[in-house]
């Protein structure tokens, strides 16, 4: 069995895998990273997104060993220093989420969406999460978290004492 | 703690932020599939390809020898302790319903019935296993046409029951023949509400953990409760030894409202091995095997007056049950009787509703059941009966409607509608929408004869929700109650528990109910947690679905704090030493009338319930109550949605331009939970008028398997939509909620096709079959042509009354 060394979350994992599991697999599997979630098995609806080398992928259209040598960020591994990245705090700001089944994949690519452009408009937006599909939303709170993101996320606030999330 | 006097601001109304999303939009959630106990074994399951065929032998030798196989069954093997699923629903005493294997024994009647499964180490090598399964199928007729299979034209389903019709179920009031007789005005259409697959974002999966003769099932369902008590009729395990977990859920839309085939098998499994077993369905497998919904024909016939006002309505429904009649099948269709007169009044109606069996998935609750089909006929006839007449459609719907001043009212389908105002929501949404505005705009586009033309749809719509009345849907056959329970304990520190019968999966129920909560007992909403979904904890509940959790669920969470605080009054006027009768109880606190500063707080008076020191006498220790409520009346929401369409009458593509939606869901507790749902509920809604179709081929195989098939809108799909609410207060609750799940998708499935059907009037065209494809609108344009061409006996495309946009489509 082939041998892989990947980075996941800030982590760096060895290890054996048959060649044909799945990323998703094995972050779920192996890694215990069940934050992404699995919606398909035709890489159409988004739902098991994570960053890979910072870009989003769809982490059932890849094998484990292709990520061999490689960082992969999930939603696990974002606002990690004990405040949520601005994408998060935008959604629960904007109640982008009902299920929140396909929020984690919404998430990360709503992130890579701003690393390209982060000043999107509506239907920027629109068109850049089409390959994330929610059936919860109806999508429109979902736009209007990634532009409130955005804005947040051109101008960080002087002040890191953002409000946190109630849980 | 606010100040002594000082009011806090109140819960119920305010737009909290979901306490919810804290572990959601983190990945800290327990999907069931996120589950995994030491040494679980995964399930997979072997699923017929074929519509319908006996089995001849199964041969699993191979594939019990592959590595890191456990077991592999057939339906023949668990045939003695499978049961059959059940169907909680006769709607009639002489329904056929026939036997449904959880696994298939000796026939197959739909392409992905399972027929074998394999349990192995991991879910890889039972993937694999199945593969080297052998079946023999020996082909039988595939009945895949309800029209012709209600005819037995293809053949029997159940050849055992001698038809394929399981029900005809009728309702009627009022003299329909003379209604109807020498009408000026009768409208017949036929209308097909397209088979739809839920697609729920999460996948089912189910876990079964035994301990000893002990069973944790766990599962992506919206019914723990009535789950447990199914699992126990059909397996005959002993209700008290299955605990059913619902853990978070990822959205269900009535399709995790079942008892499944694959919950009773992996049951079973854990059973028999002693092992924890998991089954993880994949998409493919879940859009042959969750239940469909919608797949009714429907033949109507309104007769009016000139003026407009309608006289009588006749409803003849085929319903597709699809193979098996699972747990609530019959019923969704029959719900549609009680709403296929709308919001309007008249003399005469009759309802005829006709499940029929096919080989095809079976067919249940979908989000609004029934009521979405329902409410999709009256509103496409009203837009007819304007276009006949050559009204405007609000007026036709004005001159029909049931006045504001005219509640209570009993409509022809015999039900009460409480409260309601039509007039209110329909004008604020004229104006939202600006509707002048745009009927001009539309008259100037088709006087230029743009090939773009402009439509403008309208619905105004009711629902019956709050899924309650127990004797209601006793009267209806339904097999059970629809009371709801909620336990509330105020813990010695003062911190509240709120048990809830409801079951979310995305309803915000922990936020809502914490609201409520709050508010009733002065507490702080951060003090307050909700316990939900899990059978061990809370023991009774009729479950979530049908728009019923917050009008009845919620009202029981309500009630359970009314009796909370009545016992803290006993002890608080203990503690006082006053009166019952001379305490107060605002913002948390008891005091003494008129010596305001005499006073407990109910957290004091909590740990003092819980020390029990110095309790009235009879009293027991603790702080808490417990309560179910049976509301007397369904609620009913309602409201006006109007929809602007631009239809390229070139290519046939359809454009939303804008989107308003007025409802009227009584009192709000939450308006952003509230807007979210709406927002939801119209994506659906408009996903069934423009996008999404199960289809089957001639030979029952199902064609859309995948995501890439369904066309499940995305973001690039769907509009803004403008959302605004009137408020009219439920009389059959103390909140005065009504409910508010399933109102987007009812109302706007006819709004967009009414849209469409406007913008190519001119053409001819009097209706688009769902979904509105750029190809079928495009085809409507053409035989609209095409006939009219014919009356003329002119050229195809000479005809018609937008000659220069008629000639786009022949190209
Ligand atoms: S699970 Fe990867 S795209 Fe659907
Ligand atoms: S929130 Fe449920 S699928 Fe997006």
């Amino acid at each position: 069995m082939p041998r892989i060394s990947v980075e996941v979350d800030g982590v760096t994992y060895e290890d054996e895998v048959e060649p044909r599991l799945l990323l998703v697999h094995y972050l779920r599997d192996r890694l215990g990273k069940v934050g992404t979630p699995i919606g398909c098995d035709t890489t159409n609806c988004g739902a098991c997104t994570v960053l890979l080398d910072g870009m989003s992928v769809k982490s059932c259209s890849l094998l484990a060993v292709q990520a061999d040598g490689r960082e992969i960020t999930t939603v696990e591994g974002i606002g990690l220093d004990g405040r949520h990245h601005p994408m998060q705090r935008a959604f629960h700001e904007e109640h982008a989420l009902q299920c929140g089944y396909c929020t984690p994949g919404m998430i990360m690519a709503s992130i890579d969406l701003l690393r390209e452009n982060a000043d999107p408009s509506d239907e920027e937006i629109r068109e850049g999460l089409e390959g994330n599909l929610c059936r919860c939303t109806g999508y429109q709170n979902i736009v209007r978290a990634v532009r409130s993101a955005a804005a947040e996320m051109r101008t960080p606030s002087e002040n890191p004492s953002e409000s946190e999330v109630t849980s | 703690m606010t100040a002594l006097g000082e009011a806090r601001p109140a819960e119920v109304g305010a737009p909290r932020r979901r306490s919810e999303d804290a572990r959601l939009i983190t990945g800290r959630t327990r999907w069931t599939d996120n589950i995994q106990p030491q040494g679980t074994l995964h399930v997979a399951f072997l699923r017929s390809p074929v519509a319908h065929a006996r089995i001849e032998r199964v041969d699993a030798e191979q594939a019990r020898r592959r590595p890191g196989v456990v077991a592999v069954l057939t339906g023949a093997d668990v045939a003695g302790e499978q049961g059959s699923l059940p169907c909680a629903w006769p709607v009639t005493e002489d329904m056929k319903h026939p036997d449904h294997p959880p696994m298939a024994v000796d026939e197959v009647r739909y392409v992905g019935e399972p027929v074998a499964c394999v349990v192995a180490r991991d879910r890889y090598a039972a993937v694999d296993a199945l593969e080297e399964i052998d079946v023999d199928y020996a082909p039988l007729p595939a009945v895949v046409d309800m029209e012709r299979a209600v005819r037995g034209e293809d053949g029997l389903v159940h050849e055992g029951l001698g038809t394929n019709e399981s029900y005809r179920w009728v309702f009627e009031n009022g003299d329909l023949d003379a209604a109807m007789r020498d009408a000026p005005v009768v409208i017949e259409r036929r209308f097909v509400q397209q088979r739809l697959i839920p697609t729920a974002m999460e996948p089912r999966a189910v876990l079964c953990v035994p301990e000893g003769e002990e069973f944790t099932l766990y599962s992506a369902t919206q019914i723990p409760h009535i789950l447990r008590l199914m699992l126990a009729v059909v397996t005959e395990i002993p209700e008290h030894r299955i605990r059913v977990v619902a853990p978070d859920v990822g959205g269900g839309f009535g399709s995790k409202l079942q008892v499944y085939g694959e919950e009773v098998l992996c049951l079973l499994l854990a059973r028999r091995l002693g092992r924890p077993v998991k089954w993880t369905e994949s998409r493919s497998e879940g859009n042959m095997a969750v239940h469909h919904g919608r797949d009714q024909i429907q033949r109507l016939t309104l007769a009016a007056d000139r003026d407009g006002r309608i006289r009588g309505l006749k409803v003849d429904l085929l319903a597709d049950m699809g193979a098996y009649l699972m747990l609530v099948t019959p019923g969704i269709p029959i719900l549609g009787a009680f709403m296929f007169n709308g919001i309007y009044k008249m003399d005469a109606y009759s309802f005829t509703c006709r499940g029929v069996f096919t080989t095809k998935t079976p067919t249940d609750a979908y989000r609004g059941a029934g009521r979405p089909e329902a409410t999709f006929g009256i509103e496409r006839m009203m837009d007819e009966l304007a276009a006949e007449l050559g009204m405007d459609p609000i007026e036709v719907r004005r001159r029909n409607w049931i006045e504001h001043g005219e509640f209570p009212y009993e409509t022809i389908a015999g039900l009460t509608y409480d409260s309601g105002n039509y007039e209110a929501a329909t004008e604020r949404a004229l104006e939202l929408f600006g509707y002048d505005r745009l009927r001009a705009e539309q008259a100037e586009r088709r006087e230029r004869r743009d090939p773009v033309q402009l439509g403008i749809g309208v619905s105004t719509f009711t629902e019956m929700c709050g899924l309650a009345p127990s004797r209601v849907l006793g009267s209806l056959s339904y097999g059970a109650g629809g009371w709801e329970h909620a336990s509330v304990r105020v813990l010695p520190s003062g911190k509240v528990e709120v048990v809830t019968g409801t079951s979310p999966h995305g309803q915000g129920h922990a936020t809502a109910w914490a609201q409520i909560t709050a508010d009733r007992l002065g507490v702080p909403f951060e003090d307050v947690k909700v316990l939900h979904g899990d059978t061990a904890i809370s023991p009774k509940g009729m479950d979530t679905y049908g728009s019923r959790s917050l009008a009845v669920g919620g009202i029981a969470v309500y009630g359970a704090c009314d009796k909370v605080i009545d016992k803290a009054r006993r002890v608080a006027a203990h503690l006082l030493e006053a009166a019952e009768e001379d305490l107060e109880f605002a913002d948390g606190r008891f005091s003494v009338r008129g010596v305001p500063e005499e006073g407990r707080t109910i957290q004091e008076v909590a740990t003092a319930a819980f020390a029990a020191h110095d309790l009235p006498d009879g009293l027991e220790p603790s702080l808490d109550a417990e309560t179910t409520f049976d509301p007397e009346n369904f609620s009913f929401p309602h409201g006006t949605h109007l929809c602007a369409t631009e239809v390229d009458t070139e290519t046939g593509m359809v454009r939303i331009r804008s989107y308003v939606a007025v409802d009227d869901i009584g009192k709000v507790v939450n308006p952003l939970i509230v807007e979210g749902q709406v927002h939801g509920g119209l994506a659906q809604g408009i996903a069934q008028a423009l996008y999404e179709e199960a289809v089957y081929d001639a030979e029952g195989n199902l064609t859309t398997t995948t995501m890439a098939d369904y066309l499940v809108p995305s973001a690039a799909d769907l509009p803004d939509f403008t959302t605004d609410r009137t408020e009219t207060p439920a009389t059959s609750n103390p909140l005065g909620v009504k409910g508010v799940g399933e109102a987007g998708t009812i109302a706007s499935t006819p709004a967009v096709v009414n849209a469409i059907v406007d913008a190519l009037r001119p053409y001819g065209v009097r209706d688009v079959p769902m979904p509105c494809s750029p190809e079928r609108v495009w085809r409507a344009l053409r035989e609209a042509r095409g006939e009219e061409a014919e009356e003329r006996g002119a050229e195809p495309g000479a005809g018609g009354g937008l000659g220069s946009a008629q000639a786009g489509g022949d190209q």
